[in-house]
């Protein structure tokens, strides 16, 4: 493909566009994130690696990265099935359950935090079925898994649904016709072609989760080196008045994620040219 | 069909929505009314930046204050609260918050202020009586109904399969008192119930070995802590609703609300033999105030903390009161108890937040794998 300056479109030129776009993205997101950076500069390079590399916080990053990618993971499984019973199904009540699957957008974090610790804790109604199996959730990192996964959901479910409203059912007749049995059609024929939107669901969960404060920090137990997540090391050092620790670790986590939705953007990128 | 569903839907919600509208606009009416009346009011807002468990207090205090300034000088005062984790309120404070006065939990987090914003001088501590607190309070046990685990003293507190809650030190004021009250009195059993010895020179390796024994009680009693919140009312709240944990480390008012808001039939407060003097202080935050025109009214503010009126109300929401008389009165709100103060037993907050709760302090190595 050869760079076209010149297209086509409603919106007047590419350089008028770019402009509003750069400016817009400069001002919302490149400036409060080199703010960020520049207050790091504060530190000299071994206080920083001194800072980041602590013990607790690297249990923090283990802990934060770990359950943000498998609450991805099972959000995408899940998801999938929730997008799909919801876009190729008609059934009773079918709008308020596409109405739920918002609500973890829309209410705020820490009242779902409390909500989860009230149903997972020990006399809960969920916890306290598990408590008496022997098994704790609130206050472990399975609850931190938990509330991380309750605020992915709708990434998945909402960036797959376009997708799957666009797959046309006759694409899987003619693949049954053709003799694909239903685990082939669904494998070579269905999720090739929703692979993009999942693959973005996916990140848009992963990157939620890894900045998720509100709805963790209640049902986590936040005891060192165990169940601390990263946002909330960096409330701590905040507390104690520490903003060049606080950036520092900051600092970390926007580089991690950045190359880690920067690989996950070029995979898709990289699936999507060779399907072509 | 689908049309008359959107109508039906957009009826329902304007149903819904408007009462709630019409009901939270403030009403002008009011305002206005207000300024017809012939005589001329002034009125004056003052900004009182506290920490959490202080709302019940200042609720009552201030309509005390407003009243009494009223009839002394008749200035209209409008005092308006803020209340959150100390550390949290004196960063907002440095940030910019306009405080005309801060009441936090401890006077490390106003020095922070002194220290960083440069709003009031450093030794502000030293400007009203008694350490600039009005008021004082103590940490104390919250325990289930009937003390089942038979929690007395501090080190129950270490025994195997007791489950202790309390806040996370570093994030909150309370939970410093906490701590540093759990420490003391293992120093004073270390030292043969003599804690004057910790700053005699003569004493400095008996010291030193009590404070070696200090810190592995500590370590023992932090393993019993199931749940680390951030804040002194998270703490009360994953004991009281979500039943975790056999006792509460909690400020001695904290305790009695706690009582008071759930009932009796569930909880007790046990009253350790010793334990920490918290004093909790109080500012006029200068620069603020002379801004805002308000450090007069800030000044009677504070100093209508120290009155008997104010004093009255202090106790009545479970703060040691100062006042000699007012404390007699309210005798049988507060249990005896032997108090040490930071200054004697840890020199100050600058030197216990830099020895216990700083970056790899000693609190900070409790965590750390062996």
């Amino acid at each position: 493909m050869k760079w076209k300056f010149k297209q086509h479109s409603v919106l007047p030129g590419f350089g008028m566009t770019l402009g509003v776009a750069l400016t817009y993205l400069g001002l919302i997101v490149l400036l409060p994130l080199s703010l960020l950076v520049w207050n790091t500069s504060s530190l000299s390079w071994s206080e920083f690696l001194k800072v980041v590399c602590s013990a607790q916080i690297v249990a923090s990053y283990k802990l934060t990265f770990g359950a943000s990618f498998l609450a991805a993971v099972v959000n995408a499984v899940f998801g999938f099935i929730a997008a799909w019973t919801l876009t190729r199904y008609r059934f009773p009540g079918k709008k308020l359950l596409d109405a739920i699957v918002d609500m973890p957008f829309a209410m705020p974090t820490a009242v779902s935090g409390i909500a989860l610790t009230t149903i997972y804790a020990p006399n809960g109604w969920i916890g306290y079925w598990f408590a008496k199996a022997g098994m704790k959730i609130a206050y472990t990192p399975i609850g931190v898994f938990i509330a991380l996964t309750f605020i992915g959901l709708p990434f998945v479910v909402r960036t797959l649904q376009p997708s799957l409203d666009d797959l046309d059912k006759e694409i899987e007749e003619a693949a049954e016709s053709l003799g694909a049995t239903k685990w082939q059609t669904f494998w070579r024929v269905i999720l090739p072609s929703v692979l993009p939107a999942l693959a973005t669901g996916f990140t848009l969960a992963f990157a939620r989760a890894l900045g998720e404060y509100g709805s963790v920090v209640f049902i986590s137990g936040n005891l060192p080196m165990k169940t601390e997540i990263t946002a909330l090391l960096i409330y701590t050092k905040l507390e104690q008045f520490d903003y060049a620790g606080a950036t520092a670790i900051s600092v970390v986590m926007l580089g991690a994620s950045f190359v880690l939705m920067l690989i996950i953007n070029m995979t898709q990128w990289y699936a999507r040219k060779g399907k072509k | 069909m689908n049309k008359k569903f959107q109508m039906t839907t957009l009826i329902l919600v304007a149903a819904i929505g408007f009462p709630f509208v019409v009901s939270c606009t403030p009403k002008n009416g009011d305002a206005d009314s207000a300024e017809g009346t012939p005589k001329v009011v002034k009125n004056v807002s003052l900004l009182n930046v506290s920490y959490d468990p202080t709302r019940e207090l200042y609720v009552e205090f201030n309509d005390a204050f407003v009243k009494h300034y009223q009839k002394e000088t008749g200035v209209n005062v409008d005092v308006k609260m803020s209340h959150g984790g100390s550390g949290k309120q004196a960063r907002a404070v440095i940030d910019g918050a306009a405080a005309d006065v801060v009441t936090l939990a401890l006077a490390y987090d106003i020095d922070v202020i002194a220290e960083k914003a440069q709003l009031f001088p450093a030794d502000w501590q030293k400007r009203l009586p008694d350490n600039s607190t009005p008021y004082t309070s103590t940490i104390v046990f919250l325990v289930r109904k009937g003390n089942p685990k038979k929690i007395a003293t501090w080190d129950d507190l270490v025994k195997p399969g007791i489950q202790v809650i309390t806040p996370n030190p570093k994030t909150s004021g309370g939970a410093r008192w906490n701590y540093l009250a759990a420490w003391g009195h293992i120093l004073k059993n270390e030292l043969g119930g003599d804690l004057k010895k910790v700053n005699d020179p003569k004493f400095a390796d008996a010291v030193k070995a009590a404070e070696e024994k200090a810190k592995e009680h500590l370590v023992a009693l932090f393993k019993n802590v199931p749940v680390l919140d951030t804040g002194a009312r998270g703490s009360t709240m994953t004991f009281v609703q979500r039943e975790i944990g056999d006792v509460l480390l909690a400020w001695e008012n904290e305790a009695v609300l706690a009582i008071k808001e759930f009932g009796t039939e569930k909880f007790d407060i046990v009253v350790p033999p010793i334990s920490i003097l918290a004093e909790p202080p109080v500012t006029v935050v200068d620069k603020v105030a002379d801004k805002n025109g308000t450090r007069e009214v800030a000044e009677a503010y504070l100093k209508f903390l120290y009155s008997k009126e104010g004093q009255e109300i202090a106790a009545k929401h479970f703060y040691r009161p100062r006042d000699k008389e007012i404390a007699a009165k309210y005798a049988g709100n507060f249990k005896e108890v032997e108090l040490f103060s930071i200054d004697d037993v840890f020199g100050g907050w600058q030197k216990a937040q830099k020895l216990h709760f700083s970056d790899g302090g000693i609190f900070d190595q409790i965590y750390q794998p062996k």
